[in-house]
């Protein structure tokens, strides 16, 4: 048997885990350096992972597959494709920051100081483990139960992060802080709760359907599945694929989170302290739109091009009421928040254009969108962590006192409002192009939210940084060793992927290729084809 | 000679990094390692350009492929350059006046605690300007494009505890920005006609598409070109640029950055030449630009905007030319170097003055300065007559081109064309001369200078004694040699690219060019040129030379007042979108939390309860946890369960 090293990239966070929460009480800083201990072995784990995949090689890669559940043909089966691959390795890359820029989030909380009995600095960190691995593992399986248990199960451990931590910074009370601090994290489980049973029916549902086609064998394994339907033996009529679909969209949408499921995020992203902010934003929902592209698209390819025109919709409107909803935020925080959703917007409109350039970009625009959303979330952090307040009006000058920050902050910015150079441009060029190739209309509003992101960005700079220096602002202090460990590794990747994509396109394309051949789709040929001639030439060379 | 074109832009990037990154420690040497490199990247561009010259007419394009930058399917981005005529002579232009502006700021930038933070801001300039007229694809540009924008940005807003500079840096790249959602839907419409957005496959194959299609591209790369070279609608930026240091006004907002528009009309002078549609339209919008610019620049007390205003006003013309197509590019590009070398040259003479008056702007506080400044007044002057087309200097030799060549366009077209790019040489002498006369003529109106701390309006570069009278003086020789030889450019560079038609049979195998037909013949032209000159020259003589200059402005006209706002185009601005957009996202703001979020919040606010209710336990969280684990645990078994039912 060969080495399981999809089961161990994702066991080693969760051991971590475990161990971290087993450091006994009052040993805070053992328990913070073994908790980055396991996330950087994880991190090698999953540099490893994508050094061993093979790009254009099979489908499905580092296989692993075992029975677990025989009544139900439940199995525990794992394999990666580029996609899949790249986004362990997304995780893997971000947690280590997120630790360490919220290394002394759990020291202090609601007015309680740390003493020999203290405990929530194990907690913070062990869930944090926690959430990676079982994000790994939603990446990893090619069984749609199993993915689905941990696509669940994750909420928990961010529930408690979302409720538990808090960045007591907002304008309230601490009474009232803690209140809104249990709303947001009540109303993110019970939103995701909700579509996850929804999205529980109609796993059900294709259990029900492939038990009844394959002489009572029912199976959750998507290479089984898929194999099935290429064969003939498996088929879906179009009744039960829509449903079924809308179960699984559901369920994704709201994670994603897609226009109008999206309240419940700047709530969460709001009230829970920065660092559990980008591990939400930037890792974790990424699972969303990930099983759009794996579950949706490869299981029911008709339903999904039958919802195609409506989702559009829903993304395009969510790219620019996000948009304009981040310029009319107080809250930096809250800003960031509906940023993402219209980021989120662009992702699933790259995704459902069925076209390699937006499925490509799509995929590296969850990449982009993690390390970018950091970079700028973390900082922000900083920031609100030294004022004690995460409203815009209460900053001003920044700049003049602390110009690492805000060179930092501005570069984050800049990635976030997608400036050539930097990485996220590339992904939401590709989206923009791959929609446009296919749908003129959707494409040319979408364009406009590179206008709002400008402004939104720019306005939030010039509040917080520029100006004469605000009362409460003058004694700030510059970044941190620690700080600058955390933004420059994540400025400096945002840079060599800005201008060198290609190892993070090269391992996605395959995988696009094979997923748009699914849903029987082809990009629309050019009217006149002059890259034809130049092609043709490169070859000849 | 090809690897050389990376190293072009490299010099300057890497100077970049180096200030950028170095922080404090560089503090005491920036500036020369900032002066160095952009030398450096002058003297590549003149090699190559030597290399060029030694070639034949039709070899001289070189190419240089670096790396395939992003490709996914039939989408092939390649970061690769292409250095031929019309590159070469913007990197020559770029680099020279570039590296003439970096050692004039060692001088001007000298009290300046950040002044290594600025030159690497210079230098990043340099590296994406060279970047966009280098890359041989829309995309590369593209990065150009928008790099120049945030170096713009940064330059703007360069003293940011000013709120006036950090509002101008921020409405600069957002208007921008408007114009760059144009040019990058040009990409899209590019890639999904022609399958590529490289230079050579497009051109070659242009005419193959629709007109419809052709004519949509030609207006998407126009609104860009509006974007960044400030024409109309898109122009209301520039004025508020002059917020920058005034070496950046010079270089970004004069000599380069702002011609960027018309580089690219040129650049795709294969698609507009067989869109006339676009082509019309790239034509009115540079005549009305021409004129905006110029009444603009009429109405402005302050130095450095009505020279912005000037600005829009001269790239109105470039505009105009480029979009007569061949028969106008060659003299487009010949107005935009001449232009390059004696706005630069204003520019800088303004901030030496402004330098020696207290950081005055306002023109009516300024008078009789000749005595004091001379190198100033000599170089100023000198750039003064080119600019209004002195017959044998600089502007007359590429002004009174573009003049006649859009009477050639023919019809009542070429007609109305014509006659505003004439008026327009009227008007331009008339403000010039308003700004000569005020500066350097009359009584002395100096005033004391303000506390800087109470004007946040005061550039905070130059050293300021406040309540003082000012004591002018002439600027430091940093200063006054770029200032020089500036001038020299002014005087002699029109005239020797006319020699023989030099310029012309440099540019033609990249543009093409055709002769047009003129109504009127070129004497014709020059002569009634002449004319208007004079008119407007001692129109503005009569005003502000025979008479008294009062040192508040009189209330004016109508006009004169609507000028002195931008013809009250910021105004609209700021009542229809600024307060229209505030008042969409206010309120957006409301419904998303009342309505959207209000569907659910019944549920979510009773499970609020409860959960605050939990909280009361004591202890807090452990135990609110270990429910809470445990209600997680009941919705698994349960889903089990429903499993086995099923």
């Amino acid at each position: 048997m060969a080495f399981p090293l999809l089961t161990v990239t994702a066991a080693v966070p969760a051991v971590g885990a475990i161990a971290t929460a087993a450091v006994p009480a009052g040993r805070r800083t053992a328990a913070k350096w073994l908790a980055l201990g396991f996330s950087l072995a994880t991190l090698v784990l999953a540099a490893v992972d994508v050094a061993r995949f093979t790009p254009g090689g099979a489908r499905y890669q580092l296989t692993e597959s075992h029975a677990w559940i025989r009544d139900f043909g439940v199995r525990y089966e794992l394999g990666v494709d580029g996609i899949a691959v790249v986004l362990v390795l997304l995780a893997a890359v971000l947690v280590p920051f997120v630790m360490l820029a919220g290394w002394h989030d759990a020291d202090v909380l609601d007015g309680h100081t740390p003493n020999r009995n203290w405990r929530p600095t194990q907690g913070f960190f062990a869930l944090i483990l926690l959430v990676e691995a079982m994000v790994v593992i939603s990446f990893e399986s090619t069984d749609v139960f199993l993915f689905y248990i941990f696509f669940e199960a994750m909420l928990i451990p961010m529930y408690f992060l979302i409720g538990g931590f808090g960045d007591r910074a907002g304008p309230k009370s601490e009474d009232e802080q803690a209140r809104q601090r249990s709303y947001a994290a009540v109303k993110f489980l019970l939103y995701n709760l909700v579509g996850g049973l929804i999205m529980l029916a109609a796993v059900i549902g294709l259990y029900v359907v492939t038990a009844h086609q394959l002489g009572g064998h029912g199976t959750f394994s998507l290479p089984q599945i898929l194999q099935a339907r290429a064969s003939g033996q498996l088929h879906l009529s179009t009744a039960a694929e829509r449903w079924i679909f809308l179960g699984f969209f559901f369920a994704f949408a709201v994670k994603a989170p897609l226009w109008p499921l999206h309240t419940w995020l700047p709530n969460a992203m709001g009230e829970s302290t920065a660092p559990v902010a980008v591990l939400l934003t930037a890792v974790v929902d990424k699972v969303g739109t990930f099983a759009m592209l794996r579950y949706c698209l490869q299981l029911f390819p008709e339903a999904s091009k039958w919802a195609t025109p409506v989702i559009l919709v829903l993304s395009v409107v969510g790219i620019i009421y996000g948009a304009l909803l981040a310029v009319g935020q107080r809250d930096i925080k809250r800003l960031i928040a509906y940023a993402s959703i219209s980021h989120f917007g662009f992702i699933i409109l790259g995704i459902f254009a069925m076209t390699s350039q937006g499925q490509s970009g799509a995929t590296l625009y969850m990449v982009n969108h993690g390390i970018s959303t950091a970079a700028l979330l973390l900082v922000a952090g900083f920031l609100i962590t030294r004022r004690g307040s995460r409203l815009i009006a209460d900053f001003g000058g920044v700049q003049k006192v602390a110009p690492l920050l805000a060179g930092t902050f501005m570069v984050g910015g800049l990635a976030t409002l997608s400036l050539p150079g930097l990485a996220p441009f590339v992904s939401e060029f590709l989206v923009l192009v791959g929609t446009f190739s296919r749908y003129p209309v959707a494409g040319v509003i979408a364009t406009l939210g590179i206008v709002l992101a400008a402004l939104y960005v720019l306005v939030l700079y010039q509040r917080t940084m520029t100006g004469p220096v605000k009362a409460g602002i003058e004694g700030m202090k510059d970044l941190k060793v620690r700080e600058l460990v955390v933004a420059a590794p994540l400025i400096a990747l945002l840079l060599f992927l800005g201008f060198y994509p290609k190892p993070v396109t090269d391992l996605i394309n395959p995988a696009v290729k094979d997923t748009l051949s699914d849903v029987h789709r082809t990009d629309p040929a050019p009217q006149i084809n002059a890259s034809f001639n130049a092609a043709a030439k490169e070859t000849a060379k | 000679m090809d690897h050389l074109i990376g190293a072009l832009i490299g010099a300057p990037l890497l100077g970049a990094g180096i200030l950028l990154v170095g922080g404090r420690r560089l503090d005491r040497v920036g500036h020369w390692i900032g002066c160095l490199l952009a030398a450096v990247s002058f003297g590549i561009g003149a090699a190559l350009f030597a290399d060029m010259l030694g070639k034949p007419t039709d070899q001289r394009t070189l190419t240089s492929h670096l790396y395939s930058w992003v490709p996914v399917g039939g989408f092939r981005a390649d970061v690769a350059f292409q250095l031929d005529q019309l590159s070469m002579t913007f990197v020559l232009l770029i680099t020279g006046v570039g590296t003439l502006i970096h050692i004039y700021s060692i001088g001007y930038m000298a009290h300046d605690e950040n002044r290594r933070r600025f030159f690497g801001y210079l230098n990043l300039f340099l590296a994406a300007m060279l970047l966009l007229v280098l890359a041989d694809n829309y995309l590369l540009l593209y990065v150009g494009w928008e790099g120049v924008g945030l170096a713009s940005y940064l330059l703007i807003g360069f003293w940011q505890h000013k709120p006036s500079a950090a509002t101008a840096a921020k409405k600069a790249f957002i208007v921008n920005r408007v114009g760059d959602m144009g040019l990058s839907i040009a990409i899209m419409v590019l890639f999904t006609t022609y399958g590529t957005f490289s230079f050579g496959p497009v051109f070659a194959h242009a005419t193959g598409a629709s007109q419809a299609k052709l004519t949509v591209i030609g207006l998407l790369l126009l609104l860009g070109a509006c974007g960044k070279s400030a024409q109309v609608p898109l122009q209301s930026w520039l004025g508020d640029a002059m917020e920058g240091p005034t070496p950046v006004s010079a270089l970004i907002h004069a000599a380069t950055m702002v011609t960027a528009g018309v580089y690219l009309v040129t650049r795709s002078g294969a698609i507009f030449n067989a869109a006339p549609t676009a082509q019309l339209a790239v034509c009115v919008v540079g005549a009305v630009t021409l004129m905006f610019g110029a009444i603009v620049g009429c109405a402005k007390d302050d130095i450095k905007k009505a020279l912005a205003g000037s600005t829009m006003s001269q790239i109105g013309y470039m505009m105009l030319a480029a979009g007569l197509g061949p028969i106008g590019y060659v003299f487009a590009i010949m107005h935009l170097v001449t232009h390059g070398f004696f706005k630069a040259g204003l520019f800088l003479g303004a901030g030496s003055v402004m330098h020696g008056m207290n950081d005055e702007v306002d023109m009516r506080k300024y008078g009789g300065l000749r005595r004091y400044m001379p190198i100033t007044y000599v170089t100023f002057g000198l750039g003064y007559l080119a600019i209004i087309g002195f017959p044998g200097l600089s502007g007359y030799w590429s002004k009174d081109k573009i003049i006649e060549a859009a009477f050639a366009k023919g019809g009542t077209e070429g007609w109305i064309l014509g006659g505003v790019a004439l008026l327009g040489a009227g008007i331009t002498a008339y403000y010039m001369t308003r700004v000569m006369v005020l500066t350097f003529f009359g009584e002395e109106r100096w005033e004391p200078a303000p506390d800087p701390d109470k004007t946040p309006g005061v550039e905070p570069g130059i050293e300021v004694h406040p309540g003082e009278l000012p004591h002018p003086h002439e600027s430091p020789r940093s200063m006054t040699i770029p200032m020089v030889i500036l001038a020299f450019g002014s005087v002699f560079a029109g005239g020797l690219f006319s020699i023989n038609s030099a310029f012309l049979k440099w540019l033609e195998p990249v543009t093409g060019h055709s002769e047009g037909h003129s109504p009127v013949s070129t004497w014709e032209v020059t002569a009634a040129t002449l004319v208007v000159l004079v008119v407007g020259g001692a129109l503005a003589w009569a005003q502000y030379g025979r008479r008294p200059v009062p040192v508040t402005a009189p209330r004016g006209s109508l006009v004169t007042r609507a000028a002195r706002r931008d013809l009250l185009q910021d105004d609209f601005n700021h009542i229809v979108l600024v307060r229209g957009g505030e008042h969409l996202t206010r309120s957006l703001v409301y419904l998303d939390h009342s309505l959207v979020d209000g569907a659910v919040n019944g549920t979510a606010a009773s499970v609020g309860g409860l959960s605050a209710r939990l909280r009361q336990v004591q202890n807090g969280y452990v135990r609110s946890y270990a429910v809470s684990m445990l209600g997680g645990t009941a919705v698994l078994v349960a889903a089990t369960l429903l499993m086995r039912a099923v």
